[in-house]
């Protein structure tokens, strides 16, 4: 079975892997002038996780009937993924420098219709989950085991889309989907906690009758214990919480908001930089 | 001063909001980018922060309208379109006053791309019964629009704002009037309707032409619903070429409403110029205007080839 996710990618590799993936967002950010840092440095560790460990896929064959699909539904993003995209081969690692510009295929939010490796459209949030149902339920109409995992921002879940399509993967007893709340506290006009709360948050997913986990985003040990949980679980989709720092791993971007949605100066990237070296 | 019609709007409202205490805002976790954020600072009680739920906030804005308020709810212009059910029946049909604001029109947004510009919301909202569907074209016209939705008008309301800073384009002494176009040039081999985004364009485009003996009558079209019927009429007689120029899919806008009028009273030659069918993509908000053909050499080639052929 072609596979790129190696089962035996040690905790060690993972975190270089997403070292890596960080600096290089960074670096893509920066270039493209726009873009937004905060939410790609909290979910990068999960993502690493996901394609380098958990996710069944193949870079020489994006399109193969029986991966693993990864669904970006917080779409704004996706720097994080394609740079993790780009270090499992799918593309080279030259292109990521052209995110945002005219004619690239890494448009500023996914885009399936010009990039193979990307699951769906998405950057209107609210609406990844629904897809990812309907991907779900595909693989069941079709018999095949794939798994699909789905990775929600904790401001998007204010959609109301969202509730409904977290009823109706309860309902379809979907335990091939995984949702990964990217739980890092902030969004654009303020903290989560103020702009409209969300706690308790895990009793309201228990009672729409989800398997739920709750877990350190950046903790692989964590991490991993969970997606393991996760397979294990029949008859019910799984929610795993994962509690993240906004802009995680660079000083003066984490906790905050101000690096929701703002590009580094050439000055802040180097100091950026510096620092996930030498974390 | 040449502004972004999102900044002259929030602007516009922090000071309706003094005069009139029945205005209260809106917004799904953009008000930074709205520029709604210039009410809030002011009037916090007055301001409603609905978090990422734009169907939520436009029913709530319903509510708020039916009871006697002046609701302006905001977000980009792809977002709060895009709820369209909601605005259907909780606004347009229950004639419920409510100003929707939609900001980030067309692929002037630039490098975030086709999920976050609005190119289909013209056509969207023109097509709801009670609805009015406006796009100011600089500062002076955006905050004259502010100040009739708030104390000249009572009705469902659309209002389509850009990101980028607009250049200054109305004469001295405007005055905005619903229904009601506006000549910015003379001219009388064809004349260019422009909206929004593409006015400063098209006069830039119309000035280039001239020197290319092709004399075009510029008009900003910033009422498209109601529309200037007479006027769009009378620009077809003395013209006898239309153009139209949008930041908006073709199918559906501004050029839309203005062929349905021409094919109505007065079948003239038309071209609609805009987005042809198509979704945006990311880029430099320059680099999009040059490839889709919105920035002023584009508009001007457009329009002399138009001209050339198309006889009289
Ligand atoms: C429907 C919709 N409304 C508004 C936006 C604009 N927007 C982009 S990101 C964002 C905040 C997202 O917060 P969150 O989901 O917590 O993401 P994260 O903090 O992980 O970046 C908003 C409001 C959007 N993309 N889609």
């Amino acid at each position: 079975m072609p596979t790129a996710a190696s089962p035996t990618t040690d905790v060690a590799t993972l975190k270089e892997i997403a070292r890596k993936a960080r600096i290089n967002s960074i670096k893509m950010i920066t270039a493209a002038g726009s873009g937004h840092p905060g939410g790609s440095l909290s979910a990068t560790d999960l993502m690493t996780t996901l394609l380098f460990r958990e996710m069944r896929h193949d870079p020489k064959n994006p399109r193969w009937e029986d991966r693993d699909r990864f669904v970006l539904s917080k779409g704004h993003c996706i720097p994080a993924w394609y740079c993790l995209l780009a270090d499992a081969g799918y593309f080279p690692e030259s292109e990521l420098m052209n995110l945002r510009r005219l004619g690239s295929p890494l448009q500023g939010h996914p885009d399936c219709t010009v990039l193979d490796s990307i699951e769906a459209c998405t950057g209107s949030l609210g609406q990844g989950l629904s897809i990812a149902i309907g991907i779900a339920l595909a693989a069941r109409v079709a018999k095949r085991d794939y798994r699909v995992y789905c990775m929600v921002g904790d401001g998007e879940i204010q959609e109301g889309q969202v509730w409904e399509a977290l009823l109706s993967a309860a309902k379809f007893k979907l335990d091939n989907l995984v949702v990964i709340l990217d739980n890092n506290k902030g969004q654009i006009d303020g903290p989560v906690a103020e702009v409209m709360p969300l706690e308790p948050i895990l009793d309201k997913i228990r009672a729409f009758n989800w398997h739920v986990i709750d877990i350190n985003g950046h903790d692989y040990d964590q991490i991993l214990s969970a997606l393991d949980e996760a397979r294990t679980v029949q008859g019910r989709p799984v929610f795993i919480r994962a509690d993240t720092i906004k802009g995680k791993g660079v000083s003066f971007m984490e906790g905050g908001i101000d690096w929701h949605g703002k590009a580094p100066k050439k000055e802040e990237m180097e100091k950026a930089i510096a620092e996930l070296e030498a974390a | 001063m040449a502004k972004a019609s999102r900044l002259a709007f929030g602007e516009a409202l922090a000071e309706v909001g003094e005069t009139n205490p029945r205005v209260v805002v809106f917004d799904a976790d953009l008000s930074k980018s709205t520029m709604s954020m210039l009410f809030a600072k002011k009037f916090p009680d007055r301001f409603f922060e609905m978090g990422i739920q734009e169907a939520n906030m436009i029913g709530a804005g319903a509510g708020m309208a039916l009871s006697g308020m002046i609701p302006f709810v905001c977000s980009f212009a792809c977002f709060i379109t895009g709820r369209y059910d909601t605005i259907r029946m909780s606004v347009a049909y229950s004639k419920a006053g409510v100003r929707i604001v939609g900001t980030h029109a067309g692929i002037g947004i630039g490098e975030d791309g086709n999920s976050q510009m609005g190119l289909e919301d013209v056509g969207l909202m023109r097509g709801l019964p009670n609805m009015i569907v406006l796009q100011p074209a600089d500062e002076l016209e955006t905050k004259q629009m502010v100040r009739f939705l708030a104390n000249g008008h009572d009705g469902p309301a659309y209002l389509r704002l850009t990101r980028q800073t607009l250049p200054d384009v109305s004469p001295e002494g405007y005055r905005f009037e619903l229904g009601k176009g506006m000549v910015l040039r003379e001219g009388k081999d064809v004349t260019c309707f422009a909206s929004g985004g593409t006015v400063a364009n098209a006069l830039v485009a119309a000035n280039r032409l001239a020197e290319q003996g092709i004399d075009a009558r510029v008009v900003n079209l910033s009422s498209i619903k109601p529309i200037d019927v007479d006027l769009i009429v009378r620009c077809a007689r003395e013209t006898g070429r239309i153009f139209t120029v949008e930041d908006h899919n073709v199918i559906g806008g501004m050029g839309s409403a203005v062929c349905e009028v021409l094919s109505e009273h007065c079948p003239t030659k038309a071209r609609r110029w805009g987005l042809l069918d198509k979704f945006g993509e990311s880029g430099t908000p320059e680099g999009l205007y040059e490839k889709y053909e919105l920035d002023a050499e584009g508009i001007a080639r457009r329009l002399a080839e138009f001209v050339k052929e198309t006889p009289r």
